[in-house]
């Protein structure tokens, strides 16, 4: 054994590259309570003040502190960089992505355009040469797209049929294992990927060979510039960690490898509390480390992950509202062998939004299960009460599918730490598809002929038949499109724009799923049930187009445990993915869908015409997997309970559910209040439900904190929105009305 | 007709009335006319939905898994024992399920005859605890505020107490009305006065139903009250002895 491995235990992981091995034989699972915790050190207290401060100019500068105007983003690109010069010996973990705390890089290679507005709206403006360099000498992701879609794929763009595409940005959502660098070092990971590269094909170059071989050597590139950029921070990551402070810093490291080269609209952490416990447990043990240094370590890698920024274009911001980065960050879940991995650390996390307060980034989930340790459910069910900054994942779902050692490498989608990589592909619109069925295949809000050229319906009623029939034209047409735009995209994302740094730390031999999306979902099974249930009649104008709706008598709706709905939200689902699974994905990854809107939600539902359920056109359309506004009418569980029948397995990409609780409607004190929403999420997930955002605040904070922003408990105040956490004052206005306008629950 | 009542609503999420959370059955109906009242609309008797005890121990028992060790149901109204026969029937459906039962009563109904007294005693056996609001301990000024006398409010209170049956007692704090300190201490006194009191819970007046009054058309005398101060509400709950809330 290695001198930096004393103490460890097991066999597997000493000889390959086995992160789970190693932590399975060597954490220690904790029960106890949270009275172990440690305040913050003056030290973190210090550079936290600091770190405010920066916030509160870049918000006062409308967002943006500083923007990068000359030097291309790289790992070696700038050199160290601190919070600050003269309380640089005072952070426990270093490195920054670019020179200066909250600077934004500039990163041209998923589009040049992009990177360009990204800086002249903020009044930056970029050296003219990378103009000439990004489009005449070379080209980037972007434009590779726009050069190989075709007439109907950029129809389709256009009206919002598909939209949010990773064309314009990177697609993230790929986790590197960023627990390799600390445990075994970068010298032993590159010698890993050589001996894969020699092994690579058997001589005869095909496509994929090819390509294969040279992302291997683009790897090996990246993983010896992470020694060049630690070994500028004085530190040498050829070997493994000696310590906790440098597995810290080592996994850092490797993060910031990914941060530099990767501005992915997912730009996830993964699962590192149970891994760096060990390390944390080791030194306490010998001696070396006290609970305050312990929880000064975590208090400082957190503090770098919230200073993660990218420069983005106003498009982008309203997709994707408040300046989310997604440093996804699991804690908990249970070991295939039964074993709680609640650790220490676990609760060290969690403990930083009380150190340093409520905060967004970063996004910090809990992989829940009933069976988790009941201290830790309280602790954690404490923290969303005080903080509403975590969220909630079903382990027990995710660990059938995926094994014990998953990460969420967005929002809410799972993936398995370093064995896989996912194309995300944003999401279709079902309910604009629902209007092209009844408008044959015509968009009412463009009038243009975007979907199949279907007879238009004409009859006084909707038939539920004949709606259905034609219904199901459309979906197989807008999977058949969507897949292929998809395909298109993540080929030239390959080629142009390819995550060197991430899949240096990921096996050679990959699993790719081929991540799509599902926008409008309840309000397209509402419409149906509008129709099958009660009378529809379409308002026609002159063209006979449907753009308004009346209803006669009452139908069922999705959100309040009724079967007759909920059955048409599991039917949409299937079909939908079944529809997607037939056709090919590219380089043979496995398709799977999310319902899951992040904040899209608004500028999806400015996209779509009326619907029959009651939405008039414009409006937002409901949140990722959320019954639509109103529609709940039988409380807070019922609510619940109609998104937990959802099959996982059928949308193994995530199915999102936010929940605003009033305080007052979970008890009259802390303690009622934990305890009851502990049995809350008992409930839903020993049911199958997959995830759960948990807001706890009254509608009243909301608005007062929308009028008065400049109030001071409002600076940090954090909500939880599909699929991550965000600073409620930093959400367009018309993000805060629809927050506001959903359904908070409360009992009179 | 005992298995089937009139409803007013379900409430999926209850946790504040009675321990963990807990599927609430709004009875409609009411004998009382409190003031405050935020549930004007189920006042009215015999209107409403009927539901079968089939029906509701069905749609209650899809919560079973939220409820944890404490959680269970509770019957709350309008009045729970204005169809105290149907309630009992519901009752005695979710003992043989093995639900924790929860009576949450002003026992307005509640009459000190052999009769009655037969019937809430059968009420009784199914039901696990009894929330008992004691609106003022004051008679004339109770008939003011609720539109009836208290003199079988506490005969119910002291029946339930020889009985033993395990009772919290919940108070609604309505200032200029209830939160003298005469009028506290004399609430203070009937509690004093029962040995089955397993908690006090004081419930600060808010006036969330005052649209509800607008829309069915009927005056809201209470529109220029506040509501209480942190400070009269800890006040309360000191003279009280009753839970804390934050």
């Amino acid at each position: 054994m290695k001198e930096q491995w004393r103490g460890f235990t097991g066999t597997h992981w000493v000889d390959d590259v086995n992160v789970r091995d190693f932590i399975q034989h060597n954490y220690t699972p904790y029960d106890g309570d949270e009275s172990f915790l440690a305040e913050p050190t003056a030290a973190t207290n210090t550079l936290w003040g600091k770190l405010q401060e920066l916030q509160h100019q870049e918000r006062a500068k409308g967002g943006v502190l500083d923007m990068e105007t000359e030097i291309v983003s790289g790992i070696t690109a700038y050199g160290p960089a601190y919070i600050g010069e003269d309380t640089k010996d005072l952070e426990k973990v270093v490195g920054l992505q670019t020179d200066k705390p909250l600077k934004r890089a500039f990163m041209p290679y998923g589009g040049i355009k992009m990177a360009q507005e990204a800086c002249t709206t903020y009044g930056y403006t970029p050296n003219p040469k990378f103009d000439q360099i990004f489009n005449e000498y070379h080209k980037t992701h972007n434009q590779g797209v726009f050069d190989a879609y075709t007439p109907e794929m950029r129809l389709a763009r256009k009206n919002k049929i598909i939209t949010g595409l990773p064309d314009t940005y990177g697609r993230g959502r790929i986790v590197g294992d960023y627990r390799r660098v600390a445990l075994y070092g970068i010298d032993f990971l590159v010698a890993q990927k050589k001996a894969d590269l020699a092994n690579c094909g058997c001589g005869t170059m095909t496509d994929d060979i090819i390509r294969q071989r040279e992302e291997l050597a683009d790897q090996i590139k990246a993983l010896n510039a992470m020694k060049v950029m630690a070994a500028s921070y004085g530190y040498d990551i050829s070997q493994p960690a000696n310590n906790a402070r440098e597995a810290v810093q080592w996994l850092y490291f490797g993060y910031l490898a990914a941060i530099k080269t990767q501005n992915g609209a997912a730009m996830s952490v993964g699962r590192v509390s149970t891994f760096l416990d060990i390390y944390i447990n080791r030194d306490l043990q010998e001696g070396t480390l006290t609970e305050a240094e312990a929880q000064e370590l975590i208090d400082h890698l957190v503090m770098k992950l919230r200073m993660v920024k990218f420069a983005r274009i106003p498009s982008y911001n309203q997709l994707f509202s408040g300046d989310p980065v997604w440093a996804t960050l699991e804690v908990a879940g249970l070991g295939i062998d039964g074993r709680s991995q609640v650790t220490k650390t676990c609760y060290r996390f969690l403990h930083t939004l009380e150190n340093m307060g409520p905060s967004p980034e970063p996004n910090l989930t809990v992989l829940y299960s009933s069976r988790l340790p009941e201290n830790f459910k309280k602790y954690a069910a404490k923290i969303s009460i005080d903080t509403s900054s975590i969220q909630y994942e079903n382990d027990d779902v995710m660990r059938a599918e995926w094994g014990d050692d998953y990460s969420i490498c967005c929002c809410v989608s799972a993936t398995q730490t370093g064995k896989e990589m996912q194309f995300f592909g944003a999401r279709a619109n079902l309910a604009k598809a629902l209007l092209y069925a009844m408008n044959g295949g015509i968009d009412v809000k463009t009038r243009m002929q975007v979907g199949p050229k279907l007879p238009k319906i004409t009859s006084e009623y909707l038939n539920y038949d004949e709606l259905m029939a034609n219904y199901d034209i459309v979906l197989e047409w807008l999977a058949d499109l969507y897949v292929n735009v998809l395909n298109l995209i993540q080929y030239m994302h390959d080629k142009y724009y390819y995550e060197a740094a991430e899949m240096a730390l990921i096996d050679t031999d990959v699993r790719r799923t081929f991540a799509t999306g599902i926008a409008g979902f309840s309000h397209v099974v509402d419409s149906i049930s509008a129709v099958k249930y009660a009378k529809v009649k379409p308002i026609r104008d002159e063209d006979g187009m449907a753009i308004d709706f009346e209803v006669e008598g009452d139908f069922p709706r999705y959100g309040n445990d009724d079967d007759r709905a909920d059955k048409i939200a599991v039917w949409l689902l299937k079909t939908f993915l079944t529809k997607l699974k037939k056709r090919h994905t590219y380089r043979n990854s496995e398709a799977t869908t999310s319902i899951l809107t992040i904040t899209s939600n608004v500028v999806y539902g400015k996209a779509t015409g009326a619907l029959p359920d009651g939405r008039k056109a414009g409006e937002p359309l409901s949140p990722g997997a959320n019954p639509s506004y109103g529609a709940e009418k039988s409380g807070l569980l019922a609510s619940l309970n109609s998104v937990a029948k959802l099959p996982y397995e059928y949308a193994l990409d995530g199915i999102s559910n936010t929940q605003t609780i009033s305080p007052d409607a979970l008890g009259h004190n802390e303690g009622e209040r934990v305890n009851n929403l502990v049995n809350v999420m008992d409930g839903y997930f020993d049911q199958g439900a997959h995830h759960l955002n948990v807001n706890v605040f009254g509608t009243e904070k909301l608005i007062d904190a929308m009028e008065h922003p400049e109030k001071p408990e409002y600076a940090n105040f954090t909500i939880r929105v599909s699929g991550y956490a965000v600073k409620f004052i930093d959400l367009t206005k018309e993000q805060q009305m629809d927050v506001i306008s959903r359904t908070c629950h409360k009992t009179m | 007709m005992t298995n089937q009542g009139y409803i007013h609503s379900f409430e999926t999420f209850g946790s504040v009335d009675g321990p963990g959370v807990r599927f609430i059955i709004f009875m409609q109906g009411c004998p009382m006319r409190c003031l405050y009242c935020h549930n004007p609309d189920a006042w009215k008797m015999n209107v409403g939905e009927l539901k079968s005890v089939d029906e509701i121990v069905a749609k209650a028992l899809r919560y079973k898994n939220y409820w944890g060790k404490e959680g269970g149901v509770t019957v709350s109204g309008g009045e729970a024992l204005s169809q105290i026969q149907f309630v009992t029937a519901l009752f005695k459906a979710f003992k043989a399920k093995g639900v924790n039962t929860c009576l949450d009563t002003s026992a307005g109904p509640y009459r000190d005859s052999p009769e009655y007294i037969e019937l809430f005693d059968e009420l009784m056996r199914y039901t696990d605890l009894v929330l008992l609001d004691i609106k003022h301990s004051d008679p004339k000024a109770h008939k003011e505020l609720t539109g009836i006398s208290n003199e079988n409010i506490l005969a119910c209170a002291k029946h339930l107490s020889d009985l033993n049956k395990p009772v919290w007692i919940r108070h609604v704090l309505v200032p200029g009305i209830t939160d003298t300190k005469e009028q506290l201490e004399g609430v203070k006194k009937i509690i004093d006065s029962l040995s089955n009191v397993k908690k006090v819970e004081v419930l600060p007046y808010h006036s969330l139903g005052i649209h509800k009054y607008d829309a069915l058309g009927i005056e809201y005398k209470l529109r220029d009250t506040p509501h209480p101060s942190q400070e009269s509400i800890q006040i309360a709950c000191k003279i009280l002895n009753a839970a804390v809330r934050d």
